[in-house]
């Protein structure tokens, strides 16, 4: 059945799959709402945000998070479906991580939400390993020569964050004021924290 | 490509289908890796027939790799999908996309 349909018709396949499945008691339709209503408007990279900063004030706490991602996200609360491996993976002067999903759209939905538009479309996918420094450049970052890019391939069973270097002149900062630095796409490597 | 934040959904069929596939897959449908497999398996073929993969038709993709995997699971059959369907289309309350002065039924 390759319905490649017009304008209403994706809505009406929709509605006939869920009453279906409703039916057959294989979903229930509150929970559907609830699992939207998280996702729209709860769960996005301002939990990332948290992670990071965290891992900025407390060098404890940053050794557990590249040693095992998904236990310290843990720790702060942030798991579930899209989040259960995790690997962070650490921007330092000498290096650089961008992360991408060639085949499709594999995302940390628990500390980064769901993926923008660009990251599900295809320049994005296919150019981030041609000409990864092109893309950054496109993003607005520019990465010297001397720094190496490493680009990250998500997929189901592994999902990445970028670890991205704590501005200067933060020093006296809380992590609250921190976490207000930090980008959704400086967590995903297109992008850096905000400026103190 | 712009960097800046977009909505989640466009519109709402799109956050049913999504809601639908993680609420399954919570409930033990299937895993995670053989969803990925199915989405990006209908995200090559899309592309493969000219689709220009922007990501705006993101969750066409997602709702047509939904129907093969319930299929295939045999959660819901190609003939219940159909029926249904029509079923649906027939119940649909008639839209017209002009100002109406009258109510749409009367209860």
């Amino acid at each position: 059945m390759a319905d490649t349909g017009h304008g209403a018709d994706a809505a009406l396949r929709i509605k006939a799959l869920e009453s279906l499945l409703v039916e057959k008691q294989l979903i229930d339709p509150k929970a559907l709402d609830a699992v939207v209503e998280l996702y729209e408007h709860k769960i996005g990279p301002r939990n990332g945000a948290k992670v990071v900063a965290r891992a900025w004030v407390d060098p404890d706490y940053r050794k557990r998070l590249l040693a095992d991602g998904t236990a310290a996200i843990a720790e702060l609360g942030f798991s579930g479906v899209q989040g259960e491996d995790m690997i962070v993976v650490e921007n330092t002067p000498e290096v650089h991580n961008m992360v991408v999903c060639t085949l499709c759209s594999c995302y940390p939905w628990p500390t980064l939400g769901l993926p923008p538009v660009w990251y599900k479309a295809a320049p994005y996918r296919a150019r981030s390993v041609i000409d990864p420094r092109g893309v950054l450049a496109e993003f607005g970052v520019e990465v010297p020569e001397t720094v190496e890019v490493r680009v990250w391939d998500s997929n189901a069973e592994l999902r990445y964050l970028v670890l991205p270097m704590r501005p200067a002149g933060t020093e006296g900062m809380t992590e609250e004021q921190l976490a207000a630095l930090v980008t959704r796409d400086s967590m995903i490597g297109t992008g850096v924290p905000m400026a103190a | 490509m712009t960097p800046d934040a977009d909505p989640t959904f466009r519109e709402p069929w799109e956050a049913q289908a999504f809601g639908i596939v993680v609420k399954l897959h919570e409930a033990g449908a299937f895993t995670w890796t053989e969803w990925a497999e199915a989405l990006s398996g209908e995200i090559r073929a899309a592309q493969q027939a000219g689709d220009p993969d922007t990501g705006e038709t993101y969750y066409r993709h997602w709702l047509a790799a939904l129907e093969s995997l319930v299929r295939r699971k045999g959660l819901v059959s190609d003939a219940e999908l159909r029926t249904r369907r029509l079923e649906v289309a027939a119940n649909a309350a008639r839209h017209q996309h002009q100002a109406r002065r009258t109510p749409l039924a009367i209860g």
